[in-house]
């Protein structure tokens, strides 16, 4: 039941919210008690896989690798906390910059239903189940994306929605293919069936199509077309929860599914796979270069930062799953907080092109510091939390004699030190164009913009301990990972 | 059986990929509908289809008789049929809302979020 509440807890709250078309403060009431009861509900789930190791439920009272099976470990408890908390502050800040009777009846619900599918492809651990599990949070995203009810927003819902459902199709042909080769879809037995040498063989191509399913989904180089072109569009503290969850749910299973079930794929595999990583790492910082609108540079960082967690995967060992995991825990926080600046950085200065916007420094100076921490940490100035995520790949990447990948991976650092500073010099030094703008607050409702700040300020200093004490969480994650890769021979 | 389903699976997903590269914003969507057909078959085929024997454990023993049908496939198929269908009414929808704001169906000319840059250096400004 533990191992469930995750999961049925904002399943249950979206229902109530939805029921509510009418009541728009009881809604969000519901919701943050949904979001807090999510959090708590996380860190008992933390605390008994602590003592146990891994939780398990087989659902339906059939044995195990016919029921539906839901499990967590250390890793998964990890990320469900993390979730929870990033849910929290999103609401938090949703409340605080939008009054309660002009927002979207249908937020509430699709925010809620977004967590509960996130939650849930964490816990998963059977291979049809994840299918599932992922086409809800694809209906889901459709809605929010869909909420402003303006033209490009049903225009972003078309395109990602078009390269979203071809993504779910081959991952639902893999599902079944695999299946047919190996007759189990729960993830344990599909880790002992793979082994087989006489399934191994047919099994490459099938699982290959299921990695490329999840790397679309994940906005991998070449298949991240869906992502600058639709994320922009989501209001800020939306666009806070889906870019910082969204392709790190696809990427975690990818880890999952590569570490822990098909393990024996050959190594060209992890050669291309590398390439695949050090080409998304590129063209989503240039990308990120190009652009002046706050939203599409945070955007198509999404894209580069995924390359370092494919690198770590690429890399094959569990030091590199261990660094995967790490980065992953600092990317989904740091991110967001930087698309939640990025909203600050909107109300305070009226637009978010940094063409049109300036000042922000004298103005806002807390803005500013929240702005540098989340920046510097984003690029992995030690001591950040996306120093030491960086560190243990590029160590590994090292340790492996994969020189090329390591320094490109230090590289697109530096360029991501331009984007933030571009961010930096345009938005907070530069003066103000229209000083007008920015003199005059935007009218905010609900509970005050502190709210904003005290949530993004909590945040921060989450990720502030994540880079000035890393090695709980490190040593936490390596024994997650300890077993990941076992059977793989170092090709 | 296999056969014949091979067949049928090649042709819809050659069906299903013509239309999808087209540029009109209902053939996509028509092209991912006939995609999904294919796929749902594919999942089918790989379940051993053919069997007549249904998977019922006969009075008296405690295991299936052998070459029963496979049922889990059957039942992963009306799983993804119900969600595509869901998923094809909701776009189907959305298609028919943006074509009829645009007023075309070109999928090439659908550039309201990314607006095409006057300056060769700078991207456009997008309205909030």
């Amino acid at each position: 039941m533990l191992l469930l509440a995750p999961l049925l807890i904002p399943l249950f709250t979206a229902l109530l919210t939805a029921v509510l078309p009418s009541r728009p403060r009881l809604r969000r009431g519901l919701s943050l008690a949904g979001v807090l009861l999510l959090v708590g509900a996380a860190l008992a789930l933390l605390a008994a896989v602590s003592q146990t190791g891994r939780l398990s439920v087989a659902l339906g009272d059939w044995p195990l690798p016919y029921a539906i099976e839901f499990a967590a470990d250390g890793l998964s408890a990890a990320l469900v906390l993390v979730a929870a908390l990033l849910g929290l502050t999103v609401l938090l800040y949703q409340i605080a910059i939008e009054p309660a009777d002009r927002e979207a009846p249908g937020l509430q619900p699709l925010f809620q239903g977004l967590l509960a599918a996130v939650m849930a492809v964490f816990l998963a651990a059977d291979l049809f189940n994840l299918y599932v599990w992922f086409e809800l949070l694809l209906m889901v995203t459709l809605g929010l994306l869909l909420l402003g009810g303006r033209p490009w927003h049903a225009e972003a819902a078309f395109k990602y929605f078009t390269l979203s459902m071809l993504g779910t199709l081959l991952m639902l042909a893999a599902v079944g293919l695999i299946y047919g080769a190996t007759g189990q879809l729960n993830l344990g037995a599909l880790a002992v069936a793979s082994q087989a040498p006489a399934v191994a063989q047919g099994l490459t191509l099938f699982v290959v199509m299921l990695l490329l399913a999840l790397l679309l989904k994940a906005g991998a180089f070449p298949l991240f077309a869906w992502l600058p072109a639709s994320y922009h569009t989501l209001s800020l503290p939306l666009l806070a929860l889906v870019g910082g969850l969204l392709t790190k749910v696809a990427l975690y299973v990818l880890l999952r599914l590569t570490g822990q079930v098909f393990s024996t794929v050959p190594g060209f595999l992890y050669e291309a796979l590398g390439w695949l990583a050090m080409l998304t790492l590129v063209t989503g910082v240039l990308g990120a270069a190009y652009h002046w609108d706050l939203r599409r540079i945070l955007a198509f960082h999404i894209v580069s930062q995924i390359g370092y967690l494919l690198l770590g995967i690429a890399l094959a060992t569990p030091a590199g799953a261990a660094g995967t995991a790490f980065f992953l825990i600092h990317n989904i926080l740091v991110k967001a907080n930087l698309f939640l600046l990025a909203g600050l950085i909107w109300i305070s200065a009226g637009h978010p092109d940094l063409r049109r916007i300036g000042g922000l420094y004298p103005a806002r100076p807390w803005l500013a510091l929240l702005f540098l921490i989340n920046a510097f940490s984003l690029v992995g100035v030690p001591p950040s939390s996306g120093f030491w995520g960086k560190f243990l790949l590029v160590q590994e990447a090292f340790a492996q004699q994969r020189f090329l990948w390591g320094g490109l991976a230090l590289g697109v650092g530096l360029l991501t030190l331009y984007s933030m500073s571009k961010i930096w010099l345009e938005g907070f030094w530069k003066p103000h164009p229209e000083p007008a703008r920015l003199a005059e607050p935007q009218a905010q409702g609900g509970g005050g913009p502190w709210l904003a700040y005290a949530a993004l300020g909590l945040s921060t200093l989450l990720v502030l301990a994540l880079g000035l004490y890393p090695q709980p969480l490190i040593d936490w994650l390596r024994q997650a990972t300890a077993g990941y890769w076992a059977g793989f021979g170092q090709a | 059986m296999t056969l014949i389903l091979m067949i049928t699976i090649s042709l819809t997903v050659t069906a299903g990929v013509l239309l999808l590269l087209s540029r009109d914003l209902f053939r996509t969507l028509v092209g991912l509908a006939v995609l999904g057909g294919a796929v749902n078959l594919v999942v089918f085929l790989a379940g051993r289809p053919g069997s007549l024997t249904p998977p019922l454990i006969p009075a008296g023993l405690d295991r299936l008789t052998a070459g029963a049908a496979d049922p889990l496939p059957q039942a992963l198929v009306l799983t993804a049929i119900v969600i595509g269908f869901a998923l094809l009414c909701f776009a189907l929808v959305l298609g028919a809302w943006i074509s009829q704001r645009e007023g075309h169906g070109a999928v090439d000319r659908l550039r309201r979020t990314e607006p095409a840059p006057q300056d060769p250096l700078k991207p456009p400004i997008l309205e909030d």
